[in-house]
């Protein structure tokens, strides 16, 4: 059998996981990677996307909006902004998502005009949470 | 020498207050018991968070590219001071001791000729820091239709100083709210959250000594960048479930206070009534055996 890792999921309202793991899916800020034990000590932010974690216990997996993860011998924490089961999720919570996101963007159009930077990162923040609903089944519109 | 009718009057009135505070007091215990446990929830997000943190700002340290959040202004002439109190009353000294600790500060800084700006959070504190810095006032935040404390109102709230921090009108933020301790002890506190504040460095000098070397992705600048906002917020929320806690447990102490007042009053009225009503029956033998002596 693989070897195991211990991985956490909180947010900061509650603690959503706290198992032993294979392997864990997350939807990195650069791009998807999987870890699984022994991994190089990393610190990432994260994008909206789904996160897998699949251990003796069974595959489960969970929606993140952002925040970050930390990976050290310790195990695996991911620190989510916000987290909810994927079972969870429906497609009025994923509507109030992207409604939440798509008003970051008019805001940072209306403050930022002149930069770029913070409109680019509103703009990417909704197409990651488009993608994701692509992703998870959930229309965006 | 209040009549009969006076002191059961006031009897009465005094048992259906002792009614009121005994509800309230058990109100307060069950509320309690679940404000603590929506602080239990948070505080492992908290202390990785913090954990991290730490690790990240010794690792970029005091560079000029580190974000203005961490570093810092350069100046410290304007404060603001987010003083996050209950949205209701009757609960003993919670809310003046917050705003207690307040105005020391700002009387402090003023001494100093630094400029004060004042957010409250919360009707209490809004109310009794009126008064005296009416002046000061830059914001007020409501919170009294929110039912359950949850994070999305403190990062409204971190949302609201941010943007007033990246409009350079002020240089340091400090928070002020109680910190839980047990249902007797509740402590108010400062902090500050602007530039932050990363005492809690032990967990990273810990790592470093172990030799643990961090990978970064994107870049140790661009999760900082990413992390301090969030740090406000979490730092708000965490005070705000810490005052959650703090109030009812607070209120829970005055009221099973106010019930043993109650209490003793109704004791003592009621053997005041007792004395009067064996005057008034002392009183009418006298009158009879008199009269039938006269006879």
């Amino acid at each position: 059998m693989a070897e195991t890792v211990q991985f956490d999921l909180v947010s900061p309202e509650r603690r959503l996981a706290s198992v032993q793991v294979t392997e864990v899916q997350i939807p990195g800020a650069d791009g998807d990677m999987t870890v699984m034990a022994d991994h190089a000590p990393l610190i990432t932010s994260l994008r909206p996307g789904v996160l897998r974690a699949s251990g003796p216990d069974g595959e489960s997996e969970y929606v993140v909006t952002g925040g970050f993860a930390e990976i050290n011998a310790d195990g695996i924490s991911v620190l989510a902004e916000r987290a909810v089961p994927r079972g969870d999720m429906t497609q009025d919570s994923f509507k109030a998502l992207v409604d939440d996101a798509k008003q970051k963007l008019d805001r940072a159009q209306e403050t930022f005009k002149n930069e770029p930077g913070p409109v680019d990162d509103a703009a990417k923040l909704l197409a990651d949470m488009v993608a994701m609903g692509d992703e998870i089944g959930l229309s965006s519109h | 020498m209040p009549s009969l009718k006076d002191l059961k009057n006031r009897i009465e009135s005094v048992k259906s207050t002792r009614k009121i505070t005994k509800a309230m007091q058990m109100v307060a215990a069950a509320k309690l018991r679940r404000a603590q446990d929506a602080a239990e929830q948070s505080r492992p997000y908290t202390e990785r968070f913090n954990a991290v943190m730490a690790k990240l700002a010794a690792s970029v340290g005091d560079s000029d590219s580190a974000p203005r959040l961490l570093r810092g202004t350069g100046s410290d002439q304007v404060q603001l001071l987010v003083v996050l109190t209950a949205e209701r009353g009757l609960c003993g000294g919670f809310n003046t001791n917050i705003v207690k600790r307040a105005k020391v500060e700002a009387q402090k800084l003023l001494a100093e000729g630094k400029t004060v700006k004042i957010l409250t959070v919360g009707k209490k504190g809004r109310d009794a820091l009126k008064r005296e810095y009416s002046a000061h006032f830059v914001g007020h935040v409501d919170l009294s239709e929110v039912k359950n404390l949850g994070y999305g109102d403190a990062q409204s709230i971190a949302a609201d100083i941010l943007a007033r921090f990246d409009a350079g009108e002020f240089d340091v933020a400090k928070i002020f709210f109680s910190r839980f301790e047990n249902v007797v002890s509740q402590v108010p506190t400062m902090q500050q959250v602007i530039p932050a504040d990363v005492a809690e460095a032990e967990a990273g000098d810990e790592d470093a000594a172990a030799g643990v070397v961090y990978d970064y992705e994107p870049s140790e600048e661009a999760i900082l960048a990413d992390l301090l906002p969030r740090g406000v917020a979490t730092a708000i929320f965490s005070a705000l479930l810490e005052n959650g806690a703090s109030e009812q447990g607070a209120r829970m102490s005055a009221m099973d206070n106010a019930t043993r007042n109650a209490g003793e009053m109704i004791d003592k009225l009621t053997i005041e009534f007792n004395r009067s009503r064996q005057a008034v029956i002392t009183n009418e033998l006298i009158e009879i055996i008199s009269g039938a002596e006269a006879l």
